[in-house]
């Protein structure tokens, strides 16, 4: 077994630990970072519940050493909010009652905003096709659906500097 | 046996001043503004903020100084003596503290043992023998998570296996004892039946047509996405016991904690922290809580212990596993005359449900649903197998679900046997007259059925939906129609008929409202994602007129919140959201008095005006409900008690009875067999809405739940009673692909006898959704002569008809 | 779920992960992580060393070349997604792509991870084999190339050497004419195939010219489904033609009964797959390939 010193960026800050080779990423993030915003749900990569950005990829936590992400740039959901200003991904879950018990809503934000890096105007079998990494056992996902559509709305606005009113 | 006729006149006492005669609506009632946001309006959840910015706070992310976690070594086998136990290279694994077995629990006070809900007895930690796949054998406690994980490698156990018996009917042959600790060495559990087997033989043989079907319920799995788990944190100075435990009931837990243990109760406190999600699996206490708490007591230290999804697939309480077999007769006008029931009920290794004591097949006799007929007679019977122990409800009020499956299939069966449309046919069977006191002894509280169909019918296009559907049967395209008209029952309960180990299933509320007008209340239930902390505070914010962004809800820590019974079977609101309006209610009656004294006229003089009391014939002399607060601490009358708050707990008089009608449209891809649900209407009427968007979201997530069943859920071992389908790669939760955009709506019948006129939602789509997707898929292959189909629905099953009926691609 | 212990090795160059995997017995390759990390969680897989080869930034491209499409072994699945040329002339691969695992797992995952890996179940093989591809193998001595037709030797088991690493993947460039396509049938989205048909073709006129296709997940070794295309080639796609090809390829594949299906289903399955395969490879190879 090999231990590993290891230094990344965690929301904007950089961290430096030694752990040992095996340790999961979630882990790391959750036990030697006390982020614990994001929560585990599997233990077969097939709930999303773990969802990071990792270099601007979502990833799931759970399936990736820690050790891997040395030197990478990590997004948590305790990252998402800039400056105390909600996300408008965090405004849309929130406006749109897209959670219920909140333990998966970490990993669908974080996948959602990788959803919308790469497509900002997703249709909704796109949002839908875009989340299917992520279980939620509470909302039947129409809310969701409409809380990530909510966000890209937001999103377009601030870019196109108010063009046009949202449909929400 | 007329079990619940005996007690039919006390069981539903006819609340004082209310009709039970109430007119339907489909408009959302709003008395308050948007400032005050009580009832009807869509306030955005106070729980909210946490969780998007994950601050939430589950029991996994309690981390206490010098804490300790815990692994648990599982069986093998579904059924072994165990020969020997050798702990000594994990216990010589640095960092592993202790290894607990079940003779350390025997030697610790008969701690391998504990009584279940239902009145049996569960091992903690086996001794001689194991009775269940991935039962728990021993545990290990270790400094560290990954040490633990290690150490449960290292301990060697050696098994002599035996018969597994995995088929309740197999079971009842009594070949293979389970419970061979047990004086009575046979399976059989108990017997339990209800309605009038004669009247109902009777209109049997005269019955114009009867059918029959059988029917299985799978096993199933409810899947929160967080698992269970504990942190025990005993200090042995103070004697307390602390525990953060994944609990949808954490007075009741507390409880049996005092009671298993011996431990004094006012010193055990438990809090269930924020929850990801119950659905009933988190009612049951399991034995990996009860070995947590003690490694905590032995070492003094607090100590961790969370599940794997794969422990919480296979171990944990099941849901369902019912064999029914069932029969229905008609008259020759197609009138529904009488249902006849049997069925096994498959309990595991212990009978663990979560039922109300007296029920131990829940509220199964509730049967004949949405209705009229002349006689019912049902039968269950429990019965041993070597398989985890349960009965827990699956987002479903106790045994509902199964009941409303079968009536709705053969509600579907009978229709076709006579030649009816299945909505025709219904609408001419539907129950009118409320209260409705049905043949197995329940009083149906208030409904409208046919307006929920009738709606449901115009918002998808029924008749639009047959001839597109002819049309396409000509062609050789399958498509079907599905509907389902159930009845729920929800809020248990009146304490007469309804406790839980003998505590009675009240629930309460504590209100108190601070000088400068805001407010704590707190409550005996626990959210785990029903938006309690927002629906409770409208309730009070509607009674009260206090802003509901004023009222801090607080649930889940026995040490401040009062007693209650927790959250599970739509209670809630039920019972601890009436015990909020009750105790609001005393409130304002005192605050009425503090008003007269402050306006210097007589309480008559008074009316009640949204958020103050206000002089009749002159509403600008008033006094607001944060005047009549502040006067309540610093300028209450003489000889009246300073300050204002309440506690109430209610006890329903009767449960509450929500309906509606689903209606589902499929497509089948002839080739495959593949199921997709192309439409789906669903019609609610839970009486009167607290917050439609939450009630929205609870009916969306609960169609999602009635989905999985239907088309992917099962658990399913094989004949040594081995799980395959322990991870989430096999077992088989819709994603947002498979979940179709659902089309919700609601008609609005207030039950006569709740304070708010509210009926508890939560689980209503979990009730109704299997059948109408069931009856849906069966309609599409009607005209090949398919009469049922067990679900899950599977690609295969549908295949294995197509191809037999000679249909291919 | 906590994997068992092991030395981790993260090299930079390929030179450097070739003389790790000389040095260390028992190491295995670390690529996307999703097939061998979960197996590791679950303690199914317990090597000594990883060679982590993410850091091997060199091996991640998609590149048309000499008359072939040259993916590099650790390009991940949502690259070939995001590719247009992968997109515009391979819609096979395409097809592909779209339906392994979930978004989240493709943001990891590598082709090459997805070969080297031999699980009849993944859903490159199927793919690869239909596209008559070349694996390039790097070892100590240099690169040597594998048709993929001799790739697979067992579950699991593919016929690289201990010291050799999967560097490339090559698939020949399709001619005009051709056209190909992938359709699985899965329980639910990120679900492995119950059975899945890739079929990669090139017309002659009216006439199916050249065909291969490959089976997903009804084989316990990846295979093409021989029979069915010598029932396609050289004909015109009747109905009868297709059935002929179906039924063949029902009959030689050899699935195994568990919970996605029966034996029986699985055939069927796959017969009618083939047909709606090839037909939709020669609706592509017609000119409707988008
Ligand atoms: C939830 C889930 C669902 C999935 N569903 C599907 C699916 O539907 N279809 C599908 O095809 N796959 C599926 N997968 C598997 C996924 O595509 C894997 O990523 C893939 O099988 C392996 O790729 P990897 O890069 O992750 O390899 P790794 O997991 O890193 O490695 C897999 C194996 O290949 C070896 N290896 C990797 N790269 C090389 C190399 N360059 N040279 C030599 N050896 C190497 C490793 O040593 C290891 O033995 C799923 C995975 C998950 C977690
Ligand atoms: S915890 Fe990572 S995918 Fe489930
Ligand atoms: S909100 Fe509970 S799992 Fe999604």
């Amino acid at each position: 077994m090999s231990r590993h010193k290891i230094t990344m960026t965690v929301n904007d800050v950089e961290v430096t630990r030694e752990i040992e080779s095996r340790n999961l990423l979630v882990h790391f993030i959750r036990e030697d970072l006390s982020l614990t915003g994001t929560p585990i749900g599997c233990d077969t990569t097939s709930c999303g519940a773990c969802t990071v950005l990792v270099n601007g990829r979502a990833i799931k936590s759970c399936t990736m050493f820690a050790v891997q992400a040395n030197g990478a740039t990590i997004e948590t959901i305790e990252g998402v909010a800039q400056n105390g200003d909600l996300h408008p991904l965090q405004q849309g879950f929130w406006e749109k009652h897209g959670l219920q018990c909140g333990y998966c809503t970490p990993g669908m934000i974080m996948s959602a905003k990788h959803l919308l890096a790469e497509n900002p105007n997703p249709s909704e079998e796109e949002i839908r096709w875009g989340i299917s990494g992520n279980l939620c056992r509470c909302t039947g996902y129409n809310k969701i659906v409409e809380a990530i559509r909510y966000a890209a709305d937001k999103l377009a606005e601030g870019d196109g500097e108010g063009t046009e009113e949202t449909s929400a | 046996m007329t079990h619940l006729e005996d007690r039919f006149e006390q069981h539903s006492p006819k609340p004082e001043g209310v009709s039970a005669k109430v007119a339907a609506v489909d408009e959302i009632q709003v008395k308050t503004p948007v400032e005050v946001c009580g009832m009807g309006h869509r306030m955005k959840r106070k729980e909210d903020p946490r969780f998007i910015q994950g601050k939430g706070n589950y029991v996994d992310d309690v981390k206490l100084p010098g804490m300790l976690y815990m692994d648990i070594v599982r069986s093998p086998y579904a059924h072994a003596k165990i020969v020997s136990i050798d702990d000594s290279e994990a216990l010589a694994t640095p960092g592993v503290l202790a290894v607990i077995k079940g003779e350390d629990l025997k030697a610790a006070g008969n701690l391998h043992w504990m009584p279940t809900l239902m009145s049996d007895t569960q091992m903690v930690l086996p001794i001689d023998k194991v009775i269940y796949y991935a039962q728990e054998v021993c545990a290990v406690v270790a400094t560290e998570r990954y040490i633990a994980a290690d150490a449960i490698e290292k301990i060697v156990v050696e098994y002599e296996p035996l018969d597994a018996v995995v088929d309740p009917h197999e079971a009842m042959k009594d070949k293979v004892i389970v419970r061979d600790d047990k004086e009575k060495q046979t399976n059989h559990i108990w017997h339990w039946e209800a309605g009038d087997e004669q009247a109902t033989d009777k209109v049997f043989a005269e019955a114009a047509h009867v059918v029959e079907q059988k029917m299985y319920l799978p096993r199933l799995h409810v899947s929160s996405i967080e698992t269970c788990g504990m942190v025990a944190n005993y200090n042995k100075v103070t004697e307390h016991m602390q525990i953060y435990m994944t609990s949808q009931a954490p007075h009741a837990h507390r409880t049996v904690f005092a009671l298993v243990s011996g431990l004094p109760e006012h010193k055990i406190q438990i809090i269930s922290p924020d929850i990801g999600g119950g659905f009933g699996g988190k009612v049951p206490v399991y034995p990996g809580y009860v070995v947590c708490a003690v490694a905590s007591l032995l070492t003094g230290a607090p100590v961790k212990w969370i599940e794997d999804r794969s422990e919480n697939l296979q171990a944990d309480s099941f849901a369902r596993d019912y064999h029914i077999d069932a029969k229905m007769a008609c008259d020759a006008e197609g009138r529904i005359t009488g249902l006849k029931v049997k069925t096994l009920a498959d309990c595991g290794a212990a009978d663990a449900a979560a039922n109300p004591s007296k029920f131990p097949a829940g509220l199964y006799s509730i049967c004949t649903g949405s209705y009229d007929m002349k006689a019912a007679h049902v039968e269950v019977d429990g019965v041993y197998t070597t398989k985890p122990p349960g009965g827990v409800a699956y987002r479903c009020s106790f045994r509902v679900t199964e009941a409303v499956h079968m009536i709705e299939r053969m509600t579907d069966i009978m229709a076709r046997e006579v030649g009816t449309d299945p909505a025709e046919f219904r609408r001419k069977n539907f129950i009118r007259d409320f209260p409705y006191k049905s043949p197995t002894g329940w009083e149906y509280d208030s409904g409208n059925y046919e307006g929920a169909l009738d709606k449901a019918m115009q918002s998808i296009g029924y008749d639009e939906l047959r001839r597109e559907q002819a049309e396409k049967r000509e062609r050789g395209e399958l498509m079907g129609i599905g509907i389902s008209s159930f009845t729920e029952v929800v809020g248990a309960g009146p304490s007469r008929d309804y406790d839980i180990l003998g505590i009675k299933m009240f629930d309460s509320a504590e209100i108190r409202i601070h000088p400068t007008g805001k407010a704590i209340a707190r409550f005996g239930t626990k959210s785990q994602g029903q938006g309690h902390e927002t629906t409770y505070a409208q309730i009070i914010a509607e009674e009260l007129g206090l802003p509901a962004a004023d009222v801090q809800v607080e649930e889940g820590d026995t040490d401040t919140a009062p007693y209650g019974l927790g959250t599970y079977a739509s209670r809630s609101t039920p019972t601890a959201g009436a015990a909020g309006a009750m105790a609001a209610r005393k409130i304002k009656a005192k605050a009425k008095k503090i008003a007269a004294y402050l306006l210097e006229v007589g309480e008559d003089d008074l009316e009640w005006n949204i958020s103050q009391f206000q002089v009749k014939g002159s509403p600008e002399q008033a006094k607001t409900i944060q005047e009549i607060a502040f006067a309540a601490y610093t300028n209450h009358p003489p000889g009246m008690e300073a300050g204002l708050e309440a506690t109430d707990y209610y006890d329903p008089p009767n449960l509450t009875f929500p309906f509606g009608s689903y209606i589902c449209v499929v497509d089948i891809d002839k080739g495959t067999g593949e199921v997709k649900v192309r439409r789906f209407v669903a019609i609610d009427d839970c009486g009167h809405i607290i917050n439609p968007m939450i009630v929205e979201g609870q009916i969306e997530g609960g169609l999602t739940m009635g989905l999985a069943p239907a088309l992917f859920e099962e658990i399913v071992y094989d004949e040594n009673g081995q799980n395959l389908t322990g991870t989430f790669a096999d077992y088989l939760l819709p994603t947002a692909v498979e979940s179709p955009k659902w089309e919700t709506g609601h008609t609005i019948t207030p039950s006569p006898h709740h304070p708010l006129g509210a009926k508890g939602v939560g689980e209503s789509p979990t009730v109704g959704a299997p059948p109408a997707i069931v009856n849906a898929v069966v309609d599409a292959l009607a005209h090949l002569g398919v009469k049922h189909l067990e679900i899950p629905i599977t690609p295969e099953k549908v295949w294995k008809v197509l191809r037999e009926a000679g249909v291919t691609d | 779920m906590i994997p068992g212990q092991f030395d981790y090795h993260a090299p930079t160059t390929l030179d450097e992960a070739l003389s790790l995997l000389g040095h260390h017995s028992g190491a295995k390759i670390l690529a996307g992580g999703q097939s061998l990390i979960p197996a590791m969680r679950f303690r199914l897989a317990q090597p000594e060393v990883l060679i982590d080869i993410n850091g091997l930034g060199d091996l991640d491209y998609i590149r048309e070349q000499d008359g072939h499409l040259a993916i590099g072994a650790m390009t991940r699945e949502s690259a070939l997604e995001a590719s247009t040329v992968v997109q515009s002339r391979y819609p096979l691969l395409a097809d592909t792509a779209r339906v392994i695992a979930d978004p989240l797992v493709r943001n990891l995952a590598t082709v090459g991870g997805n070969l080297a890996h031999a699980d009849p179940a993944n859903d490159h093989p199927a793919t690869m084999l239909a596209y008559g591809a070349e694996i390039v193998a790097t070892g100590p001595k240099g690169s040597r190339r594998i048709a993929i037709d001799d790739f697979f030797t067992g579950l699991f088991e593919n016929s690289l050497g201990d010291n050799e690493i999967l560097t490339e993947i090559r698939i020949p460039a399709p001619g005009s004419g051709s056209g190909g396509a992938y359709i699985k049938t899965e329980r639910k989205v990120g679900d492995y195939a119950i059975s899945a048909v890739a079929v990669q073709l090139a017309m002659d006129g009216d006439r199916v010219g050249t065909v291969r296709i490959g089976l997903t997940n009804v084989s316990p070794v990846p295979m093409r489904a021989v029979g069915a295309e010598a029932a396609a080639s050289r004909s015109v796609l009747s109905d009868e033609v297709l059935e002929a090809a179906g039924q063949a390829a029902a009959a030689e594949c050899e699935p195994s009964a568990d919970l996605r299906g029966s034996v029986a289903y699985k055939r069927d399955l796959t017969r009618v797959l083939v047909k709606r395969a090839l037909r939709r490879a020669a609706e592509r190879a017609a000119g409707g390939a988008s």
